[in-house]
């Protein structure tokens, strides 16, 4: 089956295995830009000046990724310019014109890829067009050459400077009409070109969002009900009214009621916001809040009623069944072996290091913005909405962020910001808390699986059957607990099925980097070790056979051949790159010639999400008091043909697996809805004396290149816990890890 | 009354109370950016600045407590951008985010200040209260082997 472009956001839904159907379908789908892609053309992306610097606009928002060299690059490379001589400036919110502006979902590589190398190559056969026409000589004669046209049989040539203003008058050719490079003479794409921004961050200039400055600007503090969408009832505010450098106090009454299922941007949670001169007066003010608060249903929320709620829906019968083939309880009745685990995982926040906040200027009835966001577009919906103008009284700069791992595709923060500054009429800056951060974030759900696995006499797989516990209403995941139809391992055992339940959650969740997969890889990966374990076999060996006999038709239809060049054909799981990884991060471990000892141990994990494959070994050691140390992590990865830009694509690897060895130890707890954790000493971090060494390999496959933020990560938190595992014969079947026992040296 | 402080060897005022924190002073106050708000309890490190040579979380010091001493920040740390570690910085390329790495390299630079070639455990002793949450940790370790070897290297010529 061939899909369209068009299909193709539709089924990044189900890519991966597993991306919830929630995540992905709203953002994208939501009412913003237009409807189909507008024709992207040279003149918007391009600017060269007479004297041959080349101005790149960067479309997508930056919090960490790469994005303003990844995208930029594309263009660069088919424009045929030096890197040296290009500058990149950030685009405004303007997606009529740049097209989608959305980092999230590892998407922009996939998305950018072919219209980037257009834009740029469209932009080339403009400049070659107004060298022909100057010279009267035909543009098929004509090369280009570091930022020149050439005519090498009169001799001529000019700079792309010289060209520019008759370039720029010219009508732009259609992109599906340019030609593109071979890739053996790319020059920019596939070589590390150092961040646009690096200098000027480690010189300390103002880029983050947290640094914007307007002047006569005023700073904002909200003070928000210990439980989700708590309401004020009253407070002290005209005491508050008179403490220094206080300006405003303004009551939120909020837009949330709180029910079974909370939805993507639920609307704005009730608080009071304070304005004052400087923000640390804002916090200084707030302590001398005293608000009583109506804190509403979530009140009866608590981890301990979620678990025991998850425990009763485990032993009941099913609510749903996602995916069934072969007959699982007759194919685990008649096994050999059945081995029976209950995986858990908690909530966790995002944390990004900069804390979520916007700076925003209301002034004759024009809203300007400084937004941090990573999916803007659905932050002017919200705010038009919210505030009640229209989207074109609004104009959004996109500003650097500290950080986003999905955080930043909500725009609560933005909205807040936009609403106090009409309130007061003056431009402000709003800044949340860190505990802030922690008790308002939107967390990755927390989950129970309950897995039934069957053996034959030969160890082989006969069956496999989960039931995953989520949260939401009869019909809704709540965002980042939906789960897809093929996640892994659907497919490949002889009978198999997937069932979910749910429970209500009167809170908002979101997508945290790898979202579902980041939980869903653990689970599968842990119980497929547990199962090889058990069958007395090497987990490497176990699922390279599980791999290699493939059952049952992906439910969004099959990849139509190995070397498609379209991403669009990629959505689903590929054995064989799924196995060229594994293969190759067994050969990089030395994994074949691992070392038993008592107290180490090397786990191995796989996984498939966002369009790559990633597999990952790591080596620990545990002490006698079960305190776990890191020692080395290996890494493959198969993201296609092309590392566009190799040591930013190391460091996010190296970054994935960081953050996915931090979420083996946070969680977010609940007690009489009100959240426990508050800052890094409760919900840690990963520190320097705990990063392993890290070495990270690529397997180039005949595919078009995608995205890298989020298929690093997953793999890593069972590899961890499968060493673990190796190490001491403890099965991790509860994160974090103290839950069973275990914490980081 | 105004705090007298001395920034970056420029003398600057600021009409603010005692208590009130240096990170927030040199923010609001006095317009350098690059120390970064990242948790407010000294858990993070991203406020790091040096005070009489010694790194310290400005988030957590009140600017009271200051006095003559005097405070370079990143914006302070070299007067063309060329410390050895903001050259290795880019060298490497380091920065994911990059929130955090103002923080690092000013921890960095009172270390290689007391110890100029420090081991791997020298780097993880001076360098576990800085956090980054992109998980740079690999890159940082190697830029500041490297600017110990270039700083050793310049005090050689």
């Amino acid at each position: 089956m061939r899909m369209n472009r068009r299909s193709f956001l539709q089924l990044t839904a189900l890519a991966g295995g597993g991306l919830a159907l929630d995540f992905y379908l709203s953002p994208l789908t939501a009412a913003q830009g237009p409807e189909s892609p507008p024709d992207l053309t040279p003149q918007a992306f391009i600017h060269i000046a007479p004297d041959g610097v080349v101005t790149i606009m960067a479309r997508a928002s930056e919090s960490g990724q790469g994005m303003r060299n990844m995208l930029p690059m594309l263009i660069a490379e088919e424009l045929d310019v030096e890197w040296k001589d290009v500058r990149v400036e950030q685009a405004e919110l303007n997606e009529k014109i740049y097209g989608r502006q959305f980092s999230g979902g590892s998407a922009n590589t996939p998305q950018g890829w072919e219209p980037m190398r257009r834009v740029g190559a469209a932009g080339r056969q403009l400049l070659v067009t107004a060298a022909s026409q100057t010279w009267s000589v035909p543009a098929e004669e004509c090369t280009t050459q570091s930022g020149r046209v050439l005519h090498t049989a009169s001799q001529r040539s000019a700079g792309y400077g010289e060209l520019a203003t008759k370039a720029s008058s010219l009508p732009a050719p259609a992109l599906s009409s340019v030609k593109l490079k071979d890739p053996k003479d790319y020059r920019i794409i596939g070589h590390s070109q150092p961040g646009v921004d690096t200098h000027a961050i480690v010189t300390g200039k103002p880029l983050f969002g947290i640094d914007v400055e307007v002047p006569g600007m005023l700073y904002a503090a909200i003070e928000k009900a210990p439980v989700f969408a708590g309401k004020v009832k009253s407070a002290n505010l005209d005491k508050i009214k008179t403490l220094p450098g206080v300006r405003h106090v303004l009551v939120i009454e909020g837009g949330i009621t709180p029910a079974a299922f909370t939805p993507w941007e639920p609307g704005m949670e009730p608080g009071i916001a304070i304005v004052a001169d400087n923000w640390w007066q804002a916090q200084q003010a707030r302590k001398q809040l005293k608000v009583d608060w109506d804190l509403g249903p979530a009140a009866t929320q608590s981890t301990e009623g979620f678990k025991k709620r998850a425990e009763e829906l485990l032993t009941a019968p099913p609510a749903n069944s996602l995916r069934k083939y072969g007959d699982v309880d007759a194919a685990l009745k008649s096994s050999a072996k059945v081995v029976e685990a209950t995986y858990e995982y908690p909530f966790i926040a995002h944390v990004t290091m900069e804390p979520q906040g916007a700076t925003a200027h209301w002034k004759d009835g024009k809203l300007e913005m400084w937004s941090t966001s990573t999916l803007p577009g659905n932050g002017v919906t919200l705010v038009a909405k919210t505030l009640g103008i229209q989207e074109s009284d609004i104009t959004t700069h996109m500003v650097r962020s500290g950080g986003s791992f999905g955080r930043r595709l909500q725009n609560d923060y933005l909205v807040e910001a936009a609403w106090i500054a009409k309130q007061i009429d003056a431009p402000v800056k709003l800044l949340w808390s860190r505990e802030d951060d922690i008790a308002h974030d939107p967390f990755r759900p927390g989950g129970t699986f309950g897995f039934k696995g069957g053996l034959d006499a030969q160890g082989k797989i006969t069956a496999w059957r989960q039931h995953f516990i989520t949260y939401g209403d009869e019909k809704n995941a709540t965002s980042g607990g939906g789960i897809g139809q093929d996640t892994y391992p659907a497919g490949f055992p002889p009978a198999y099925a997937l069932y979910t339940s749910k429970q209500p959650l009167m809170l908002r969740t979101g997508a945290l980097r790898a979202p579902g997969d980041n939980a869903y890889c653990w689970v599968a990966q842990s119980f497929l070790d547990e199962l090889a374990f058990a069958a007395g076999r090497d987990p490497l060996e176990f699922q390279l056979e599980l791999l290699g006999n493939k059952q049952s038709p992906w439910t969004s239809g099959e990849h139509d051949a190995v070397g498609d060049h379209e991403p669009t054909g990629q959505s689903v799981l590929i054995p064989e790159r799924y196995k060229g990884v594994l293969e190759l991060v067994a050969e990089k471990s030395g994994w074949a010639s691992r070392k038993k000892m008592p107290g180490r141990g090397m786990g191995i994990a796989a996984w498939f999400c966002h369009l790559g494959y990633f597999a990952e070994v790591a080596d620990v050691s545990v002490d006698a008091q079960n305190k776990v140390t890191v020692h080395q992590v290996w890494a493959a990865g198969d993201v296609g043909s092309q590392i566009i830009n190799p040591a930013a694509a190391e460091s996010m690897a190296q970054g994935g697996i960081m953050e996915g060895m931090g979420h083996l130890a946070q969680e977010i707890t609940l007690v009489d809805g009100k959240i426990e954790q508050s800052n890094f000493h409760n919900h840690p971090l990963m520190r320097m004396r705990q990063a392993p060494k890290i070495e990270v390999y690529w397997r180039k496959t005949d595919y078009a290149p995608t995205g890298l933020g989020e298929p690093t990560l997953p793999p890593i938190l069972p590899a961890v816990t499968n060493a673990i595992f190796a190490a001491t014969g403890k099965r991790i079947r509860t994160l974090p890890l103290k839950q069973s026992g275990f914490s980081w040296a | 009354m105004p705090i007298k402080l001395n920034v970056n060897n420029v003398t600057a005022t600021a009409d603010v109370p005692p208590d009130m924190p240096l990170l927030w002073v040199l923010r609001d106050i006095l317009n350098l950016k690059g120390s970064k708000y990242g948790c407010g309890i000294g858990l993070c490190g991203a406020c790091t600045v040096l005070v009489g040579g010694r790194a310290v979380r400005s988030c957590m010091t009140k600017v009271g407590d200051v006095g003559s001493q005097p405070v370079t920040t990143i914006e302070g740390l070299s007067p063309d951008g060329l410390h050895p570690l903001q050259v290795a910085w880019e060298a490497m390329d380091v920065p994911q985010c990059g929130y955090c790495q103002a923080g690092q390299i000013m921890s960095a630079a009172a270390m290689l200040e007391r110890t100029p070639h420090p081991t791997d455990a020298d780097i993880d002793a001076a360098m576990s209260g800085n956090l980054c949450r992109c998980g740079t940790y690999t890159r940082i370790r190697q830029a500041i082997h490297e600017a110990a070897e270039a700083g050793a290297a310049a005090r050689h010529q």
